[in-house]
């Protein structure tokens, strides 16, 4: 989905960036180029079968995830379980593989709507300034001095203790401010340019210009921003399920399995460990392609 | 700008933002759904109408908010941050005995970051391309990418329940006493008792969680000391210092080093942040009894005052922290004090 969602971002840029008048559109460069990087095309792959796997769940040949089987339970990795079972007996391959239909979609979902939230709020600082620019980035900085999971923490329980639903808001809250920052600058450099004084010269409105002609122009930055954050915000929400403030059992989620895992004992390792190598290899894989897509789509970087 | 000004100018932005903050918890709480007194009385089982009211006077919950707000900021001048409803202590005791062991569990985690993160950034600048470049630089990923939760149930596993090299939980072994209290910091305590049995058990505790908070610092400052360090080796004052046959040696540390740690000193103060936020995770992990603990049970219990308190106690030392950052770079670097 991360995939399909990036194609379709950068093909609705229009070839008005202002710097690049060449016929080379940036959806063809940034294929080239991630396709001439091993690191960001590992970083592709992988994150493409996390999505497969989630997509394809219900009809891969794995054990229904809810099967409770006590006789079975906590038995180790074996050719039968290869991540073992955990504490009622369910197939843990099954749960990791499950998990990611709520983690992965998560990251996704909570990076999207902090991206619009946070995009727009400092896309409309940037532009108008003035007061409105103040309180925007007051409020920013509010958000910005508060250790992330500890105002995450605050807000889940301001909405009345746990919930994936809860933990989502709390980790968008917590978010936004990065992307009105961002992008609060980015239309400060791109107000001046050429072409949006010619579209103020036709008398194009204020809202016009913003976002049909400057929205436009800030994609390479965000899409990059949003690309790493998917794996931040998995992290973070995986966090407040760890602490008991976002999934609850019996949702197969990666935070909640590591958090089952860690209470049923160290002793049966395996229960934490995949679900834990599950959250870090997305991680990495989101991290690897969006440094990629940073080569790719910043032309200062372009060898 | 003057420096002066400059910083009375940062000084003040800070206080605006601090009550900006303030009202943002305060608020955000209070809106709330979760209803604490629901949590009281549930634990003591008895619902009837006069305790309720009874306990809504004794909290200020029957008032309306934005007095409520004044009382609280009120209150919080005079370094009274109300009462925990859970443990009926004030807030502010609550966080005094909580506040050392993250002090001293944050600055052990830094001492981790900054002792593994530096040597790994140069190693990586001077092999640029090469094998130890790759490795460092991988180390680095694993410390930025790994989730700390699990992280740290993973060096739990390996070093006190496989190993048993280190001890799993708290601060001290069982039973032993902690130094008397001076600073609130056991190690400093130790010292200064001359209690030499609390301090190596002390330092035997820390490590783990020390090293499972550092890391994601350890790879933040590696990575910045890197790509400056690279950066500062390709400006001519580098290739004069090695044109006047300067031991190699001597270039990067005594030159190169130098400005490549500005913007490494600013991440240092930055990660201090994602220091504090990984504090509630690793000290849950580990039983260590700091403030991310007592946030944890806060959270969990719904209980306003005392989580009120340590969210604006934690912003207060990021936005001081901050304050000492943009300060010092505004001294080192005067093109900072414009804007």
């Amino acid at each position: 989905m991360t995939g399909a969602s990036e194609t379709a971002t950068l093909q609705q840029v229009p070839a008005v960036s202002s710097q690049q008048s060449k016929a080379r559109s940036p959806l063809g460069d940034a294929t080239r180029s991630i396709a001439g990087n091993p690191v960001a095309l590992a970083g592709l792959v992988v994150v493409l079968i996390w999505l497969l796997l989630a997509l394809l769940a219900p009809v891969l040949p794995i054990e229904d995830p809810e099967i409770v089987l006590l006789e079975r339970k906590l038995q180790p990795p074996s050719l039968a379980h290869p991540f073992g079972t955990d504490d009622v007996g369910r197939d843990l391959v099954s749960r990791v593989i499950w998990a990611a239909r709520v983690s992965v979609p998560v990251g996704i979902a909570v990076v999207a709507a902090t991206l619009l939230i946070g995009s727009i709020a400092g896309a409309v600082a940037g532009y108008f300034g003035g007061p409105i620019d103040s309180v925007i980035m007051r409020a920013c900085d509010a958000v910005l001095s508060f250790p992330s999971i500890i105002l995450a923490m605050a807000i889940a329980a301001a909405r009345g203790g746990p919930g994936l639903e809860n933990a989502m808001i709390a980790v968008i809250l917590v978010l936004w401010p990065e992307y009105a920052r961002l992008m609060r600058s980015l239309v400060l450099t791109i107000k001046h340019n050429d072409f949006v004084v010619a579209a103020e010269s036709v008398g194009a409105s204020r809202k016009r210009i913003l976002f049909r002609h400057i929205f436009p122009s800030t994609d390479a930055p965000i899409v990059v921003k949003a690309t790493l954050d998917v794996g931040y915000a998995i992290v973070l929400t995986a966090g407040l399920s760890f602490l008991g403030m976002g999934a609850v059992p019996p949702t197969a989620e990666w935070g909640a399995m590591v958090s089952q895992g860690s209470r049923t004992g160290l002793q049966y390792w395996w229960y934490s460990t995949f679900p834990g190598l599950a959250i870090m290899s997305v991680v990495m894989a989101l991290s690897f392609l969006g440094d990629g897509l940073r080569d790719a789509l910043d032309p200062r970087r372009r060898a | 700008m003057g420096l002066w000004a400059f910083i009375a100018r940062r000084i003040a932005v800070s206080f605006v933002v601090l009550l900006v903050v303030s009202i943002c918890t305060f608020f955000l709480m209070h809106a709330s759904p979760g209803d604490p007194i629901n949590a009281i009385i549930g634990e003591r089982q008895a619902d009837r109408p006069e305790i309720r009211e009874n306990l809504e006077r004794r909290y200020g919950l029957d008032k309306p908010l934005p007095v409520q707000y004044v009382y609280y900021l009120k209150n919080l001048v005079r370094g009274d941050l109300g009462e925990s409803i859970t443990t009926r202590n004030p807030v502010a005791d609550e966080l005094r005995n909580y506040v050392p062991a993250t002090i001293e569990l944050a600055l052990a985690a830094m001492l981790f970051a900054l002792g593994i993160g530096i040597p790994l950034g140069i190693i990586a600048a001077v092999c640029q391309n090469r094998w130890p470049d790759t490795l460092a630089r991988f180390i680095a990923l694993l410390g930025t990418s790994v989730p700390v939760f699990w992280f740290g149930l993973l060096m739990a596993y390996v070093f006190s329940y496989r190993l048993q090299w280190l001890p799993r939980s708290g601060q001290l072994d069982v039973g032993m006493k902690a130094p008397p209290k001076v600073t609130g910091l056991i190690s400093v305590d130790a010292i200064i008792a001359g209690d030499w049995t609390a301090l190596e058990s002390l330092l035997r505790h820390i490590i783990l969680p020390a090293i499972v908070l550092g890391a994601f610092s350890m790879g933040i400052i590696a990575r910045m000391l890197r790509s400056s360090l690279l950066a500062a080796l390709g400006d001519d004052y580098v290739r004069t210092a090695r044109a006047k046959g300067v031991a190699e040696r001597n270039v990067v540390i005594g030159h190169a080093m130098r400005n490549a740690m500005i913007p490494t000193v600013t991440v240092i103060g930055l990660t201090f942040a994602s220091l504090l936020a990984g504090a509630v995770l690793t000290e849950t992990i580990f039983s260590w009894p700091g403030l991310g603990q007592f946030a944890v049970r806060m959270a969990l219990k719904l209980d306003y005052p005392g989580l009120l308190g340590v969210t604006l106690v934690v912003a207060i030392a990021y936005i001081a922290v901050n304050l000492l950052v943009d300060i010092v770079y505004g001294v080192l670097d005067p093109r900072i004090r414009i804007g």
